[in-house]
């Protein structure tokens, strides 16, 4: 009898895929149901992001980080103001950091209830998807009403805010605030304890905190396996040292602890967003240096300064000094960082970007082998991965 | 003699014949716009469950919605693969849906209420829903497809598992009724709805007919998170559509199995006035229309379990507890001489 070799089975997971999370495709090498290689191809969402900034203003680059991690845009804008703000040594007044720790904490809220959601429909529980769709839409009204965008804000500029709140609105922020908490409550009723769930995640997908390390894993990722890593308790900015909040960690590093770690920090950040409103200082939301950041459109009419400053900002832009800066913060999937290069002129001549679902995207063969095919859908989905920010 | 002939070819033939099309009509299409109906209120409680308004603008509150669904199915291209195997890959959809339809056969919707009444009604019913699998496996292989093939695979191995377990539940019935008939089966419910004496068994039955007809938390065969759609993947218009009738029907049948095994068919809650004024097809369907309501219920509420965590509750969660059950529903029986007499 002639020998017969069995060979593996290949699937093609996405990009046309229910569970790609946008335009993730896995090669995948199955046995029976068993994830043998999972070969993660990136770059279908290329955009050329970093290369087009360097022919940009800084202004003009705010808008492109919005488009990195479109699920929470005001974070990506928060490191770009903060790298700019360092190369140029310029202050953000007290009003404008709140404001701005304000909707990075709406942001993260953003991004994990559609984490948390989408998972869970990975796993096939549909209804938590659609409840959190619906916080998340409220929470997006914020956004619109602080910026007139429901993403793609370009809210957060060098310098501080581009306009205040409008009035009330963070009373408004506050009183919704027990609804959203009602909701995730509901939502950990239908998961937490759900056993087809718990069957689902608990020890999948585990990653030791030496590996996490190793794979230069952070945020949730990271704290997941035990290491209380978090830039707003590390290295503070924007005044997060004002706050008090805990950093939720998780304990056996698997897709189970990393969604108990998702579900608590959207209640730290609800925390953190009440201190903030209940503390939030008066003056202006940006720094008065008219030479970056431009005038008010009332001091614009009178004052022939103002209007020569206005002019300049938006056709030239303004010189940041030579140098290079790496500022990151903590967005809600991890070290979100800008590295900045300038070379004096108004354009950088270089912003890399490091997105922290890239590396966590890397591990994807290294925490799915040996595991089922749903196993590696519920990783994936875990691992909280937006290509936005990974195609860059 | 012509006169004779044309006699006997009437009264023997052509009328009875007549008659028994009138009767499968008389179930086929209430059946088929019940189907329809079924898949508008799962859109509809779904939607309610996930505070969302379901299909609202097709007619008044979406009720021609179906009909819209229908339309569109029916209008659309059917693309056949072109590594497909033409011919399996059309049979496939039609065996799946003229299974789901043929079983109904021998349900008594009410007192009398039956198409064929046999002796053997419970067999038949498990020799159509083990010929279920048929339609999927092939539809699976002729696609060409590995998602499709994949879906396959996880749907037969799990109708066949789960089918061993539900044959245990049905012998337990069968145990304390000595019939196949289904009638015969309700009848014996006439004190007492064997989902009481027998709830472990309900329990176990219910669960495996989400599985047989591959629903959530069961619905590996066409995890969309997994594997897209399973082994419909590369179905399209009407083809696709005898899917989704076929599976919307073999629903509705494992609802009126479970309502004839445990929850006493047309049988009222309790014979006394107010309820068994109400004519016996009523409470069928009002009992068929409660447990669908459970089966979407049950969708919207639970995640999917992974392809080995359900072999595992088939075979070693089920399988002995069933058998376990089996032999003491036996005993019991034996023990109080309570077998049923005289069949």
């Amino acid at each position: 009898m002639a020998e017969v070799t069995i060979a593996n089975y290949m699937v093609n997971f996405g990009p046309q895929h229910p569970a790609a999370h946008g335009v993730l495709r896995l090669v995948m090498e199955l046995d029976g149901e068993i994830v043998e290689r999972c070969d993660p191809h990136i770059g279908l969402l290329h955009r050329g992001t970093e290369k087009l900034i360097e022919h940009k203003t800084y202004l003009q680059a705010v808008p492109y980080f919005d488009r990195l991690d479109y699920v929470a845009p005001m974070n990506q804008e928060h490191a770009f103001a903060l790298a700019t703000e360092r190369l140029l040594g310029l202050e953000v007044p007290a009003r404008g950091q709140a404001v701005r720790v304000l909707f990075a904490e709406i942001g993260r809220l953003l991004n994990h209830l559609l984490n948390v959601t989408t998972h869970a429909l990975d796993c096939g529980a549909m209804t938590p998807a659609l409840w959190g769709f619906e916080e998340r839409e409220k929470l997006m009204e914020f956004y619109e009403g602080v910026s007139g965008a429901r993403m793609h804000a370009a809210y957060f500029r060098p310098g501080g805010v581009h306009q205040d709140m409008p009035r009330g609105m963070d009373e408004e922020i506050v009183k919704y605030l027990p609804r959203m908490l009602k909701v995730i409550d509901d939502i950990e009723g239908l998961l937490t304890e759900n056993r087809i769930y718990r069957q689902r995640n608990v020890d999948i997908g585990v990653i030791s905190a030496k590996d996490a390390m190793d794979w230069s894993f952070s945020g949730v990722m990271l704290r997941g396996s035990g290491v209380a890593w978090d830039l707003r308790k590390s290295q503070p900015y924007d005044g997060y040292e004002k706050y008090d909040f805990d950093i939720p960690v998780g304990k056996n590093g698997d897709c189970f602890d990393r969604y108990l770690c998702r579900i608590e920090e959207m209640r730290q950040s609800a925390k953190i967003i009440e201190q903030v409103v209940a503390s939030m200082p008066t003056g202006p939301i940006a720094s008065d240096d008219r030479k970056v950041v431009p005038p008010k459109r009332g001091e614009m009419k009178k004052s022939m300064e103002a209007l020569i400053h206005h002019f300049k900002l938006y056709t030239e832009g303004y010189h940041v000094p030579e140098g290079e800066t790496y500022a990151a913060v903590e967005a809600p999937k991890g070290e979100f960082g800008v590295y900045l290069v300038s070379d004096g002129s108004n354009k950088p001549y270089r912003c890399r970007i490091r997105a922290p679902g890239f590396p966590h995207l890397q591990a994807t063969d290294f925490l799915s082998k040996g595991y089922m095919l749903a196993d590696a859908v519920s990783i994936v989905g875990n691992m909280d991965i937006v290509f936005g920010e990974i195609d860059r | 003699m012509t006169e004779s002939l044309w006699q006997t070819l009437w009264t023997g033939y052509v009328f009875p014949g007549g008659l028994i099309l009138v009767h499968i009509l008389m179930l086929t299409v209430p059946l088929l716009i019940a189907v329809a109906y079924l898949t508008l209120m799962e859109r509809k409680v779904l939607a309610a469950m996930s505070l969302r308004m379901g299909p609202n603008v097709v007619g008044p509150f979406g009720l021609l919605q179906p009909f819209a669904d229908a339309a569109k199915l029916i209008f659309k291209e059917t693309i056949i693969p072109s590594g497909a195997n033409k011919f399996l890959f059309i049979a496939a959809p039609c065996i799946t849906f003229i299974l789901a339809l043929i079983a109904w056969a021998v349900i008594p919707v009410g007192e009398g209420l039956v198409i064929a009444n046999i002796n053997v009604g419970v067999l038949y019913l498990f020799a159509i829903s083990s010929l279920g699998v048929y339609g999927i496996i092939i539809a699976g292989w002729s696609s060409n497809s590995r998602y499709a093939f994949l879906g396959a695979l996880r749907s037969s191995a799990q109708m066949v598992s789960y089918e061993v377990s539900m044959g245990f539940v049905i012998i337990s019935v069968l145990l304390c009724v000595g019939s196949l008939n289904l009638s015969a089966i309700v009848q014996a419910q006439k004190t007492v709805w064997f989902a009481i004496p027998l709830f472990p068994m309900f329990i176990v039955f219910f669960i495996s007919a989400l599985a047989e007809t591959n629903r959530h938390p069961f619905d590996l065969p066409e995890a969309e998170a997994e594997l897209v759609a399973g082994y419909q993947v590369e179905y399209s218009s009407m083809a696709f559509a005898l899917f989704f009738l076929g599976e919307y029907a073999n629903m509705i049948l494992m609802s009126g199995m479970t309502t004839i095994l445990f929850l006493g068919g047309w049988l009222p809650p309790f014979d006394i006035a107010p309820f068994n004024w109400i004519p016996g097809i009523v409470w069928f369907c009002l009992k068929i229309f409660v447990l669908l309501f459970v089966f979407i219920w049950v969708r919207a509420t639970v995640p999917r379990y992974r392809y080995d965590q359900l072999m595992r509750l088939g075979w070693k969660v089920f399988l002995p507890f069933s058998l376990f059950w089996v032999v003491l529903t036996a005993g019991v029986l034996l023990a109080f001489d309570l077998l049923p007499k005289g069949v």
